[in-house]
C-alpha cells in the first residue's frame, strides 16, 4: 500500500494517504524512489522534504513510508569517509554514477563487504549494559573503534562473543536478558535528530588547544565547548576552520561542508591525506570524517547534513574520544530551513527565517559537551562544536548570527578590514570573546607559567590602549604622543604583527604550541618592560626601537618547536641590548 | 499527439495557472500557443493534482484565458548541443539568431545539469595569464576557477572582460580553447561591443554567444546562463576544450528571479530577493571546474553591477560567498582615468596559492604579491592621513610609501586595453616600483629574491 503525491513544488512534496506515516519518517517518493523526510502532518496530508532533485516528479506518483526516521549507520568504516548530507559515500556514488551526483542512487553508509578484525573485550557470562565496550576494531592506524553495547540495553549477559574477521552486519556477540537473546553486530543505526545518551555532562575545564595563537592565548575554547566564527566573505573563515581541523588536539575531526564550494571540499579531500597528524605523523584523513553537501546539491539534504555529522561525532565521543566538529557554514543550514519553511507557507519571523530558528540552533549546539560516557568504564569524552556563520554583508545583527551568539560561548569575530590588510587570522581582538578564559586559566597557569593569564590581560590592555591612541594620532598626529605612549604603540604593533599574525601557509608558523605561545608573549612584553625602564632612565626611544634584537623578536615565531631553547637566548639578548642602550644614556 | 488544454484560469505577471490537467510533472517544459499561432515556452513551477502553475519565459503579454492552448511536453528543458555551435549566436533560449542553419544536435542535455561530485573534481591549479597586471600578479586566475567581476554602473567591465577573453592563455600549452558569452538583459550597445570585439580579433570563431538583451523577455534570462553552462560542460568535458564562460550581467538575472518570486507571492528574504537566491546562484556558479582524468575545464567570469557600488547588497554578497574570490572595480580609480580600475586591495583570488610559484609563474611571485599589496595599503593609509593633516605631517618613510602608491596605480595597475603583459613583465614592474622604497621596508620578500630581482636604486 502506498500513498500518492498531490503536489510538487521544488524540494517540497505533499503526499496524501500514506499508510502508517509518522512525523520525521523517511519516505520514498515516486518511481525513482527519491529519499524524503516527513516534516508536517495535516489530516490525510503529509509534507515531505525531498533530499534529491524533484524535477520530473508529478502528482499521482507513489509515496511509501519506510517506517523509521532519518538515521545514520554507525560502525567501522566511518573514518576517512566522505559522505553527502544523508550519509551516502560520495566515492561510491561516483563509482556508480560517474562524475555527477544523479538521482535515486542507493548506497549504504558503511561498506557491506569489507571485513574488520574484531577483538573481543568481554568474556562469556559477563554482565554488560549500554555503552560498555564489547570489543575493538582497528579502524584506521590512528583510530581504535570501540564497539559498544547498543544504547537501550539496560542489563544483559554476554551469551556468546566471537573473535575474528567480520563484516559490519555479521553477529559478533549475543546478549541475553530476561530470557530473550539479542544478536549484536558492529553496525548500529541512530536517528540523526535525537542526541545520543550520555552518563552525565561535565564542566568544560580542559582547553582544546588549536596551535593558533590568537585562539589559544586570547580566545580559547574548552573541550566540549562551542564557538562560532562569523565573518563576511573573503575574511578567511574557511582557512580558520581548516587550520582547526588540522591542528586542534582532538582525536577525531568531523568536518561538515554545508552548502559551501565544491572546489573547497576537493581541496580538503586532496590535502588531508597529505597532511600529517602532528602527534603521530600519520595522515590526518585517518582521523577525519567529511560530510559534504556542496551549495549546488539539493537544499533539503543540506538541512540534514549537520545532523548527520553530529550524530557521527557523538558516536565517537561515546567511545571516550575528544571529538571536534566543524560546520561550515551554519548560515547555509539556516537558509535551507528558511526555504523549506517558506514552501510550507509558515508564518515567517525575522528576514523570512522561521520563528523556530533559534531553538533549532540551540538544540544543535547543546549536543556538544564534555561527558562521562555510558558504560561501567566511566570513560570521558568530549564533543566541541565550531560553527562558521556567513552573515550577509558582514552584518552581525542578522538573525542567524544573533541566534548563534545567544548559545555559543566563544566568538571569533572575523573582520574583513583585517583581511584586506592581510592580517591573518583576521580575528578582531577587540570584538571577540571567550567565556571559557577564567575556567581554563588555572590549567594554563599551571602548565605554561604563572604569569600567563596576567600576560594575556596585559597584552589585551595594550591593544585596547592602542585603539585609543590611534584615535589621537588620527586627529592630531603622532607628534602629540609621549615617548611612553609611542613605545606602547610599538609594543601593540609587535603583539599584532609578531604574535597575533600567523601564517597558515608557513611550515613552522602554521602550528604554534602553547609553550611557544607563552614564551613569545613573554618576550614581547619583556622587551616592553625593559625598554620602558630604560626610557625612564633617559635612554632615547629611537635607539631602543632600532635595536637589532627587535628584528629577532619579529622572527621568533619562525623558531621550530624543537629549538624553543633559542628563545631563552633571545630573552637574554634583549636584556643585554636594552641594558647597553640604557648604560649609554 | 500531446493533449492540449484550454483551461487557463489565471494569468499574473509571468505566471499562468492551468486547470484540470493530468499527469503534469514538476519542472516540465510547457508550450503555450496563442490564438494567433505564436508559441511561448515555459516551465512548471508547481504541479498539483488537477492544476499546474507555469512560468512563461517570454512573458504573458497577449495571452487570453479563453483562446490560448497549453501543451505539456513531458520533458524538462533541454538544449541540443554540438561542436558546430562554435562561432554561432543564439538567443537567450538557445535558438540561433545569426541567420545560420539550425544546429543538428549531437546530444540533448537537461539545462539544469547535475551537481559535480566533489570526489570527481580536480583541484584547479593551472595559471591563466590574462595579460592584466592587476589580475595576474595580485589576483591570479586559474583554470576551473569562478572569479566574478564586481562592477558598478558606468565602469569599464565590458572592456576588461573582453580583454581577458582576448588575451587569456595558459602558457606553454596549445589546448583547444573556447569562449562562451551569455548576455542577460544588457543593452544592445554593450552586446555589440563584445560581438564586434570578438569579430575584430577573430575570437568569434571559437566562441558561442547567447544573447538576451534588455528588451528581450525578462524571464528568459533565468534560462540563459543555464544554456551557456550546458554548452560549456559539453565542450569542456565531452570535447576536451578549455572554456571561459562570461556571464553578464548577473544583477539582471537576479532581478528576474525576484520578479518571479514576487509574482508567486513568496515570503521575501533580504531586500525582496527570494530566500533561495543563494541556492539558485550556486547552481549557476558551481558549474565550473575540472574533472579528474578529463582534459577540459570551465572557468567562469560572471560580471555583476553592484547597486550603488555596495558590496553588501545581496547580489554581490551571495555571489562572493559562492565564487572563489572577486575582482572589484573602483570608481575612484576610474574617475582618475586609470584603466583597468581594479581595486587591488579589495579583490581576492582564493585559488592563487596553488596556481603560482616556480614552474607555474615565477619563484618570486608570492613575495612580490605580498610586498606590493602591503606597501600599497600603507601608501593608501598615508594618502588618507595626508588628506587630513597635509602631506607635510607625514614622516619621510610615509611620504615614500605615498609616492609608491601613486606610482603603483599609474605604472602597475594602469595599462592599455590592448596591452598584453607577460607575468615576467608584470613582476619586473613590481620590482622596479619596490626599488623606490627603502630596502629595510621590504620585509615580505626573501633576501634571495631581492638579490636576484631587485634593480639597483635609480635604475
Amino acid at each position: 500500500m502506498a500513498g500518492r503525491v498531490v503536489k510538487v513544488a521544488g524540494p517540497l512534496v505533499i503526499a496524501e494517504d500514506v499508510p502508517g506515516v509518522k512525523m520525521y519518517d523517511v519516505v520514498r517518493v515516486g518511481e525513482q524512489r527519491l529519499i524524503g523526510e516527513v516534516i508536517e502532518l495535516r489530516g490525510r496530508r503529509a509534507s515531505v522534504q525531498v533530499y534529491e532533485e524533484t524535477s520530473g516528479l508529478g502528482p499521482g506518483e507513489t509515496v511509501v513510508s519506510t517506517g523509521s526516521p532519518l538515521s545514520v549507520e554507525l560502525g567501522p568504516g566511518l573514518m576517512s569517509s566522505i559522505y553527502d548530507g544523508i550519509q551516502r559515500p560520495l566515492d561510491a556514488i561516483s563509482r556508480e554514477a560517474g562524475e555527477y551526483v544523479t538521482r535515486g542512487i542507493e548506497v549504504p553508509g558503511l561498506d557491506r563487504s569489507r571485513r574488520w578484525e574484531f577483538v573481543p573485550a568481554v568474556d562469556r557470562g559477563q554482565k554488560v549494559a549500554a555503552g560498555d565496550v564489547l570489543g575493538t576494531v582497528q579502524e584506521t592506524p590512528l583510530v581504535v573503534l570501540r564497539v559498544p553495547v547498543p544504547p537501550g540495553v539496560r542489563e544483559a549477559t554476554v551469551a556468546e562473543i566471537r573473535s575474528g574477521s567480520f563484516t559490519v552486519e555479521e553477529t559478533v556477540a549475543v546478549l541475553e536478558s530476561d530470557g530473550k537473546t539479542q544478536e549484536v553486530s558492529m553496525l548500529q543505526r541512530w536517528p540523526v535528530r535525537r542526541p545520543r545518551p550520555v552518563g552525565r555532562k561535565l564542566a568544560p575545564e580542559v582547553p582544546l588547544t588549536t596551535g593558533q595563537r590568537v585562539i589559544d592565548t586570547f580566545f580559547p575554547i574548552a573541550k566540549g565547548g562551542t564557538a562560532c566564527i562569523p565573518g563576511p566573505f573573503g575574511s578567511g573563515k574557511t582557512v580558520v576552520q581548516h587550520q582547526l581541523s588540522k591542528w586542534a588536539d582532538a582525536d577525531i575531526i568531523v568536518f561538515i561542508g554545508c552548502g559551501e564550494r565544491g572546489n573547497e571540499m576537493t581541496d580538503v579531500l586532496l590535502e588531508f591525506p597529505e597532511l600529517k597528524d602532528p602527534k603521530s605523523g600519520r595522515p590526518l584523513m585517518e582521523r577525519t570524517v567529511l560530510v559534504a553537501n556542496t551549495s549546488n546539491m539539493p537544499v533539503a539534504a543540506r538541512e540534514a547534513s549537520i545532523y548527520t555529522g553530529i550524530t557521527i561525532a557523538e558516536y565517537y565521543r561515546d567511545m571516550g574520544y575528544d571529538v571536534a566538529l566543524m560546520a561550515d557554514s551554519t548560515s547555509r543550514w539556516a537558509e535551507a530551513l528558511r526555504e523549506i519553511s517558506g514552501r510550507l507557507e509558515e508564518m515567517p519571523g525575522e528576514e523570512g527565517y522561521p520563528a523556530y530558528l533559534g531553538s533549532r540552533a540551540a538544540e544543535f549546539y547543546e549536543r556538544s559537551g564534555r561527558v562521562v560516557c555510558l558504560g561501567s568504564a566511566r570513560q570521558q569524552g568530549s564533543l566541541s562544536i565550531v560553527g562558521a556563520v556567513s552573515p550577509p554583508g558582514g552584518d552581525l545583527s542578522e538573525p542567524v548570527t544573533q541566534a548563534t551568539l545567544r548559545i555559543v560561548k566563544v566568538f571569533w569575530g572575523l573582520d574583513d578590514r583585517l583581511a584586506q590588510r592581510k592580517h591573518f587570522p583576521a580575528i578582531n581582538w577587540l570584538l571577540s570573546y571567550s567565556l571559557y578564559t577564567s575556567r581554563l586559566d588555572p590549567a594554563y597557569a599551571e602548565q605554561y607559567g604563572a604569569d600567563f593569564p596576567g600576560n594575556r590581560a596585559r597584552a589585551m590592555a595594550t591593544l585596547q590602549e592602542e585603539a585609543e591612541l590611534e584615535e589621537i594620532v588620527r586627529l592630531v598626529g603622532v607628534d602629540a604622543l609621549s615617548d611612553r605612549q609611542r613605545l606602547t604603540l610599538e609594543t601593540a604593533k609587535s603583539i599584532r604583527e609578531d604574535f597575533l599574525y600567523q601564517s597558515a601557509f608557513h611550515e613552522v608558523d602554521t602550528y604554534c604550541s602553547m609553550d611557544k605561545q607563552a614564551r613569545l608573549l613573554r618576550l614581547i612584553l619583556g622587551f616592553h618592560d625593559q625598554a620602558l625602564a630604560a626610557l625612564e632612565a633617559g635612554a632615547p626611544l629611537e635607539a631602543l626601537l632600532e635595536l637589532p634584537v627587535r628584528e629577532r623578536i619579529a622572527r621568533a615565531r619562525y623558531t621550530p618547536e624543537d629549538e624553543l631553547a633559542r628563545l631563552d637566548t633571545l630573552a637574554q639578548e634583549i636584556a643585554t641590548q636594552v641594558g647597553q642602550t640604557r648604560a649609554r644614556a | 499527439m500531446l493533449k492540449e488544454y484550454r483551461t487557463i484560469s489565471e494569468v499574473s505577471g509571468p505566471l499562468v495557472m492551468v486547470e484540470q490537467v493530468d499527469q503534469v510533472k514538476f519542472d516540465e517544459l510547457v508550450e503555450v500557443e496563442l490564438a494567433a499561432g505564436e508559441i511561448r515556452r515555459g516551465r512548471v513551477l508547481e504541479a498539483s493534482e488537477g492544476r499546474a502553475l507555469v512560468q512563461l519565459f517570454e512573458g504573458t503579454t497577449g495571452i487570453d484565458i479563453q483562446g490560448a492552448r497549453v501543451r505539456f511536453l513531458g520533458k524538462v528543458i533541454e538544449l541540443g548541443v554540438s561542436g558546430e555551435m562554435l562561432g554561432r549566436v543564439f538567443d537567450g533560449f538557445g535558438r540561433p539568431i545569426d541567420g545560420g542553419p539550425k544546429i543538428i544536435p549531437e546530444t540533448r542535455l537537461d539545462i539544469n545539469g547535475n551537481p559535480l561530485n566533489p570526489t570527481a573534481r580536480a583541484y584547479p591549479s593551472e595559471f591563466i595569464q590574462t595579460g592584466i597586471s592587476g589580475i595576474d600578479c595580485m589576483n591570479p586566475l586559474v583554470r576551473g576557477q569562478k572569479l566574478p567581476i564586481f562592477s558598478g554602473a558606468g565602469l569599464p567591465h565590458p572592456q576588461i572582460a573582453a580583454q581577458v577573453a582576448r588575451q587569456a592563455k595558459v602558457r606553454g600549452t596549445h589546448d583547444p580553447f573556447a569562449v562562451i558569452f551569455a548576455a542577460m538583459g544588457i543593452t544592445f550597445e554593450e552586446a555589440d561591443y563584445f560581438i564586434s570585439d570578438f569579430t575584430r580579433t577573430g575570437a568569434v570563431e571559437r566562441s558561442v554567444l547567447f544573447i538576451n538583451l534588455a528588451d528581450d523577455p525578462v524571464i528568459e534570462r533565468l534560462a540563459t546562463p543555464r544554456m551557456a553552462l550546458t554548452t560549456a560542460e559539453y565542450l569542456a568535458f565531452e570535447k576536451g576544450m578549455h572554456v571561459l564562460v562570461i556571464l553578464t550581467d548577473m544583477t539582471n538575472y537576479c532581478e528576474a528571479m525576484r520578479e518571479v518570486s514576487a509574482a508567486r507571492k513568496e515570503v521575501p528574504g533580504r531586500r525582496g530577493y527570494p530566500g533561495y537566491m543563494y541556492t539558485d546562484l550556486a547552481l549557476v556558479y558551481e558549474r565550473a571546474g575540472r574533472i579528474r582524468g578529463k582534459p577540459g575545464s570551465i572557468t567562469q567570469m560572471p560580471i555583476l553591477t553592484m547597486p550603488e557600488d555596495d558590496k553588501t547588497h545581496p547580489i554581490p554578497d551571495l555571489t562572493g560567498y559562492i565564487t572563489e574570490g572577486q575582482v572589484i572595480l573602483s570608481r575612484e580609480l576610474h574617475n582618475r582615468g586609470i584603466y583597468p580600475p581594479i581595486n587591488v586591495s579589495q579583490s581576492l583570488s582564493r585559488l592563487k596559492d596553488k596556481g603560482i610559484g616556480p614552474q607555474k609563474t615565477r619563484e618570486d611571485h608570492a613575495d612580490v604579491l605580498n610586498q606590493l599589496s602591503a606597501a600599497y595599503d600603507r601608501g593608501k593609509e598615508a594618502r588618507e592621513l595626508a588628506v587630513v593633516l597635509g602631506e607635510a605631517a607625514l614622516t619621510p618613510v610615509d611620504r615614500e610609501f605615498l609616492r609608491f602608491a601613486d606610482q603603483f596605480e599609474q605604472r602597475f595597475v594602469r595599462q592599455g586595453e590592448d596591452e598584453d603583459r607577460s607575468i615576467e613583465t608584470t613582476l619586473d614592474i613590481g620590482w622596479q616600483l619596490m626599488a623606490a622604497l627603502p630596502r629595510t621596508e621590504l620585509k615580505r620578500v626573501s633576501d634571495k629574491h631581492m638579490q636576484k630581482y631587485l634593480p639597483a636604486a635609480g635604475a
